[in-house]
């Protein structure tokens, strides 16, 4: 009796099934990379972006660099874009001017921030810390020019009355308001990094005795601080890159401060306050843009900075 | 008789020593101090919020929301700038949105884990770091000039989406990692292609983040001004019209109530002291409203939970 | 009168086609082999046991038959793993591979759907669209898996929320509602209860006659119950491929396979 061979495999990359089948096949094969490849597009897209940004930028501003020298572009003190004989374009006033507003702000912001973090994460259960996460939330989503206007106009006279000083707008007002500003993110980025700290931790603390504030400050913020540096560091590229409120809250003065109660102009708040006067081309107009590319470079290299020190954490 | 019980001393297992005490003491002053500081947070801004309310509300009227602004701004009503800050928030809504989920679905779903990847993402972490007005400078050199499409409402709407994109990509990204990974392992086995999958089982089941990702930024969009003061947005533009198509996306500037605040407060001295305190209120009630609807979205869709 | 009719001259040898034909098979994630070069065969309609311990290769080698390996991206395979004669590996129409081939996964899985589109969800997917056709497919694999009687009258309840012995015969279901030619189960009982693996293993002996299975399992008696051959592989070796009733007695040709089967080591 014979018996059945072994069939001949069919060639390599055919198809299995009926006509129709294959067809319905390969349809939806190729159906499949379509939608794949958009994907793939859609993905690459931030990367677009972000060079787009830089390379559009720098355009408008390129003009500039060949007669520009640098170091006197950014540690000169004298700015006059608007002189007819002799135009300056030292931005150092500037740099100090948004230095220093951000440091003041982060000095108040800091710590105040990494307490209301501890406290939602570690000393605040149930509803009362559900209702605390709506209200920072909230607190997070006040647009900027809001909080200008309440620096230019709540503000102000309380910093007059308060610290009997000539002017109410200027670098302490921009500082506190910077500080409720980055507070929230401080706050909801700064409780996740003490989240991530395994429970196993604290109950082990807890079985020798230690009271919480003992877990907090020996055990979680030492386990925790790299993701509170990032915290801190996403606050500071927020403060750093503000714009409306430090325009509206910290006066018009283009010089180093004296103290904490004297006007200073940041860069952010140079460019949206000037770009409207300028005429396209002209050198002021492309100074202006040369600024825009030193915020990016700041805030690029301050972003990469707390993205390093999570991916340090996650890495272990 | 037992002689198990009885003679031995009654012993205590916790006696409260004047260390303990001290120590209780510490913890209470422990959850004072970072309770103050909570405290210190929360309630000078609700006082100050409370302020402007207060100060801002008595202007409030259908009358004022409903009749366009004239004089250059400073009297009448907030009609237009209402309808150009809708405009301008579901235009680059409608823009950023799908390219934000098509692009947090590559991160999630397609993307091997490699540098190509990691520069991704640290794409995505840069532009969502960059000031707002960069943005806007970005927005004036390629959207207004050269894009040609000048100063109008799509430049304004399409730097908005930029600057709204890294955080959608961001909160989608979050919401499609909590499906389950097997979920998806299950379609695979059954001949179902990556797309299919996603389609049918990871989006419909991530929609409650992504959904509150996008009104989150609704409120963002429509509280922005730096980008959109050089990119569309006029201080004034006589409207002649009520109704809600006062402008062509594609020619017009439009007016919008971040900018309108900016303008009054700063430049305005005509204007009557409560006009800024009125637009304030409306803006932070639109922006509370918006985000007391995506909380309310999150915490329903959460309750429907599927597993 | 006829005459029979002549026996033609030269008849080559011919033996029955395989079902699955692997050879030489090798796997490796990242720079680490788990299978060493292992060959094989599947008879049509026979249930092949694999049984050994744990990190043996067994899930790997399914994934390597229905291709799912494809999705782990430090995962390198080499050698050809056949189905019906054609190479898996050089096949284009993936999707096509993985409907002739039912997985049964150890954990029970219901999709966010209801029950009955669990089962109707393989079929959508390759465009079945008629409802009284889905209605039946749907009746079919639910009746075979043996979960029908419980789930008839909520058919639109949610999948996910069946017990853990629902939810796995659901997961059968679903992959009968493909109409694969192989079904592969890996360790499928493992957290379902025993009374549930029962059924399990009754509705499989009657699957037997439309299909070749392929049972992955720790339980070694499972496979004496329903394997006809069983493999013993172990750290991504064939120690021994045999039939179940020699792999089982003391005609082992491999010492390990007796100390295996007997508990000796786990």
């Amino acid at each position: 009796m014979p018996i059945i061979a072994t069939q001949d495999p069919t060639p390599a990359g055919a198809v299995v099934g009926t006509p129709a089948k294959q067809q319905r096949g390969q349809a939806e094969v190729f159906g499949e990379r379509i939608i794949e490849a958009l994907i793939y597009l859609c993905g690459f897209s931030a990367i677009i972006f972000v060079f787009g940004i830089f390379f559009f930028v720098f355009r408008e501003g390129a003009p500039f660099l060949a007669k520009l020298k640098v170091g006197e572009f950014l540690f000169s003190t004298e700015w006059f874009p608007t002189s007819q004989t002799q135009a300056k374009y030292g931005v150092g006033a500037l740099i100090v001017g948004t230095l220093s507003v951000t440091m003041l702000a982060m000095v108040i912001a800091v710590p105040f921030g990494l307490g209301a973090a501890i406290f939602v994460s570690e000393f605040c259960k149930g509803k009362v810390k559900e209702t605390l996460k709506v209200v920072i939330e909230l607190l997070a989503a006040i647009p900027s020019v809001v909080w200008g206007f309440i620096g230019l106009t709540v503000m102000s006279p309380i910093i007059i009355n308060t610290f009997h000083v000539p002017i109410g707008v200027n670098m302490f007002n921009g500082a506190m308001l910077l500080a409720l500003m980055s507070v929230p993110i401080m706050v909801s980025i700064g409780e996740d990094a003490l989240k991530a700290v395994p429970d196993t931790y604290r109950e082990a603390s807890l079985a020798l005795g230690a009271t919480k504030w003992q877990i907090v400050y020996r055990v979680l913020l030492p386990a925790a601080k790299n993701g509170l540096l990032a915290a801190v560091l996403l606050g500071v590229g927020r403060a750093i890159g503000e714009t409306m409120a430090v325009l509206m809250a910290t006066g018009h003065s283009v010089r180093i401060p004296d103290s904490i109660f004297d006007p200073v102009r940041t860069l952010t708040a140079t460019i949206a306050a000037e770009l409207g006067e300028t005429s396209k081309g002209s050198d002021h107009y492309q100074v202006l843009f040369l600024i825009g590319i030193l915020l990016f470079s700041i805030t690029f290299v301050v972003n990469l900075t707390a993205d390093l020190i999570v991916k340090g954490v996650k890495k272990k | 008789m037992s002689a198990a019980t009885s003679n031995l001393p009654a012993t205590r297992l916790f006696t409260e020593t004047p260390f303990v005490r001290k120590k209780q003491r510490r913890e209470l002053i422990a959850q004072c101090f970072f309770g103050g500081m909570a405290a210190a947070m929360v309630i000078p801004l609700i006082l100050i919020v409370g302020y402007v309310v207060v100060q801002g509300a008595p202007s409030l009227s259908w009358e004022f929301l409903t009749t366009n602004p004239r004089l250059g701004g400073i009297r009448g009503g907030i009609w237009s700038a209402l309808v150009g800050t809708i405009y301008i928030v579901t235009i680059s809504l409608c823009v950023s949105a799908p390219i934000g989920v098509l692009s947090a679905v590559y991160l999630n779903e397609y993307a091997k884990d490699n540098w190509f990847t990691r520069i991704v993402n640290l794409a995505v972490v840069n532009l969502a770091g960059v000031p707002s007005i960069v943005h806007g400078l970005f927005g004036l050199g390629a959207f207004v000039y050269a894009a040609g499409m000048g100063k109008s409402i799509v430049s304004a709407s399409l730097t908005l989406s930029i600057m709204t994109l890294p955080v959608i990509i961001a909160s989608t990204k979050e919401a499609l990692s909590a499906v389950p990974m097997t979920f998806r392992e299950a379609c695979w086995n059954v001949g179902a292609t990556r797309w299919q999958t996603i389609r049918r089982i990871v989006l419909p089941n991530s929609i409650s983040g992504i959904l509150t990702g996008v009104i989150l930024q609704v409120s963002r969009t429509a509280g922005e001004t730096a980008p959109v003061m050089l990119t569309g947005v006029a201080t004034f533009k006589a409207v002649e019209s009520t109704g809600l198509f006062l402008y062509n996306p594609i020619t017009d500037q439009c007016m919008a109530l971040s900018m309108h605040l900016y303008y009054i407060a700063t430049q305005a001295s005509n204007a009557a002291p409560s006009l800024p305190f009125a637009i304030a209120t409306v803006l932070l009630c639109a922006v509370l409203a918006v985000n007391a609807t995506a909380i309310g979205v999150r915490a329903y869709l959460r309750s429907r939970k599927k597993w | 009168m006829t005459t029979p009719a002549p026996e033609p001259a030269s008849q080559p040898v011919k033996t029955a086609p395989k079902k699955v034909q692997v050879e030489n098979l090798r796997l490796s994630y990242a720079s680490k082999e788990v299978i060493h070069g292992i060959s094989f065969h599947i008879e049509p309609n026979e249930i092949l046991g694999i049984i050994g311990p744990a990190q043996s290769g067994k899930t790997s080698l399914l994934r390597c038959i229905n291709r799912t390996i494809d999705f782990t991206a430090s995962a390198k395979v080499g050698g050809t793993i056949k189905v019906d004669g054609t190479d898996v590996r050089q096949m284009r129409n993936v999707y096509e591979l993985r409907r002739k081939i039912g997985m049964v996964a150890p954990l029970p899985v219901g999709l966010p759907l209801s029950i009955y589109d669990n089962v109707a969800f393989a079929p959508r997917t390759s465009g079945m669209r008629n409802k009284s056709d889905l209605d039946g497919l749907v009746e079919k694999c639910l009746r075979q898996s043996a979960l029908w009687d419980e789930v008839k009258d909520r058919l639109d309840s949610l999948g996910t929320k069946l017990s853990g012995g629902q939810q796995q015969r659901l997961t059968i279901a679903r992959a009968l509602s493909h109409q694969p030619e192989i079904l592969c189960l890996d360790e499928f009982s493992i957290a379902i209860d025993p009374v549930t693996t029962m059924r399990i293993e009754d509705v499989l002996k009657e699957l037997k006659r439309e299909m070749t299975i392929i049972l992955v399992t720790n339980l070694v008696q499972q496979a004496r119950r329903l394997a006809a051959r069983t493999m013993f592989l172990w750290n991504g070796d064939i120690v021994e491929l045999d039939t179940t009733e020699v792999m089982f007695s003391d005609k082992a040709k491999d010492k390990r396979t007796y100390e295996y089967v007997n508990g000796i080591f786990g």
